[in-house]
């Protein structure tokens, strides 16, 4: 992983993320190793994203690294007309390590490859967001123990889901069964159907919560954007079909945990937060230290 | 034999036989026919005991490099490039499906970084089933082959 830039799941093995999930252990019980002292990371937010943002930040910081870098281009010479290789070109002779949110789809390859230092992709577009990925991996793993043979449902949004395309991907290394809840115009995308069922992987699809839920081991719910709908009366219809309220969890698995890659709108009742099934926070914050992970090992320092 | 009739038979040179009459333009375009300053012969909607209409390129004394080759395998994989010598073919190759392709296509997708900024497309081919698919290298994205836009 050493100097290689992160920019898409697909780059890493399943060897790989079993290195920076357990370097992510690590970090979470021993969080402050200066192992970035001496080290700039440049954070190049070239649309806002505050969780992401500040989670790679706080990582940098948790690791005695310096940040440097922009929260939105419009403020800086993006809005002049500078060419993102021409950013890239810059910022990589001030810092060692460049993250980078773009909404162009492709951009962090674009950049991984006029770089000289390596990219990690925050975000392009639609298309990858792989340290969410692994977090997600950490999160899972932490709850259950392990990555093998889970019952996984992925609720909401599953056609335009960047988040849950990627982690589909990378589950289905570990023999996992799907099950895909979500309104019929916003139903995981059939070239994903393939691939699983060229793994030989199991999946359900439906169109509601109910009882289905009772065998979860995680249930992984995205927003459903009201954007989405060209026929705003389609999406009064179905908004109220994908929200997980406390009273539906009572005959789940006790090791069940709720997670959600957050901003959380209203799809999941805020009177299941404190049930300790609820787990989105504290996904959240081990975004920290699987980032704390992924710089350390790239940067070559563990 | 008809087509030996219907086109003009060259001495030496490239005959690109077998195009999907609808394949044709598309092909002209990418090999850039209208720079070659040697003898150039086309004729389309031939009769084609394969499939259905037909077209034929030939080209005098110009042989097309692997890269060309290349291109026309993306636009028509049943194209046949045979090479004349002395009025007689000397060598007939069917094009095949390259692994990966790079500058000459468009990527589909609007949000592409390819079609934002000055970034040379690459893709790598997929093969299912017959269709093809040309996946982009930055934005993921599938461009099918019935989308295939050539870059001049």
């Amino acid at each position: 992983m050493k100097n290689k830039s992160l920019i898409s799941i697909n780059d890493y093995t399943k060897e790989d993320y079993f290195k920076i999930l357990d370097l992510a252990d690590d970090f979470q019980k021993n969080p402050n190793q200066k192992l970035l002292e001496n080290h700039i990371v440049a954070s190049l937010f070239f649309e806002p994203s505050t969780r992401t943002r500040l989670s790679f930040e706080t990582a940098v910081q948790r690791l005695g690294g310096k940040v440097i870098g922009f929260s939105e281009a419009s403020n800086t010479s993006v809005s002049k007309g500078e060419s993102l290789k021409d950013t890239i070109l810059t910022v990589n002779k001030y810092a060692d390590l460049i993250v980078m949110r773009h909404p162009i789809e492709g951009s962090a390859r674009f950049a991984s490859e006029v770089s000289d230092v390596p990219i990690i992709n925050a975000g392009d577009g639609s298309n990858q967001h792989p340290t969410q990925c692994l977090l997600d991996l950490y999160s899972i793993r932490k709850t259950q123990g392990t990555l093998e043979n889970l019952n996984l449902f992925l609720v909401g949004d599953l056609k335009y889901g960047r988040t849950v395309h990627s982690l589909m991907t990378a589950m289905s290394e570990f023999n996992p069964v799907f099950n895909f809840v979500s309104p019929p115009s916003l139903r995981m995308p059939q070239e994903y159907k393939d691939y699983l069922d060229e793994k030989g992987i199991k999946y359900h699809e439906y169109d509601d919560l109910n009882d289905n839920i009772n065998n979860a081991d995680i249930i992984y719910v995205t927003r459903v954007q009201r954007e989405r709908f060209s026929d705003p009366m389609e999406y009064e219809k179905v908004k109220n079909a994908y929200i997980l309220k406390n009273d539906m969890l009572d005959n789940t698995k006790p090791t069940m945990r709720i997670m959600h890659p957050l901003p959380r709108v209203n799809e999941i009742d805020t009177d299941v937060d404190a049930n300790p099934k609820a787990y989105y926070f504290e996904q959240a914050e081990n975004g920290v230290y699987t980032r704390m992970a992924i710089m350390a090992l790239i940067l070559g320092l563990k | 034999m008809k087509n030996e009739l219907t086109v003009k038979a060259i001495k030496k040179g490239t005959v690109i036989d077998h195009i999907q009459a609808k394949n044709l333009f598309k092909i002209i375009s990418i090999i850039g026919i209208e720079k070659i300053d040697t003898e150039v012969f086309i004729g389309n909607n031939l009769e084609s005991k394969k499939h259905g209409k037909k077209a034929i390129i030939k080209i005098e004394n110009r042989f097309p490099s692997m890269d060309d080759i290349n291109k026309i395998a993306i636009i028509d994989p049943h194209a046949v490039i045979n090479t004349i010598d002395e009025y007689k073919v000397i060598e007939k190759k069917h094009v095949k499906i390259p692994d990966t392709i790079n500058t000459f296509v468009k990527c589909i997708n609007p949000k592409c970084i390819t079609n934002h900024e000055k970034v040379s497309t690459k893709f790598k081919i997929q093969n299912k089933d017959g269709k093809i698919g040309l996946k982009c290298n930055y934005c993921e994205k599938i461009t099918g082959q019935d989308n295939i836009e050539i870059i001049r």
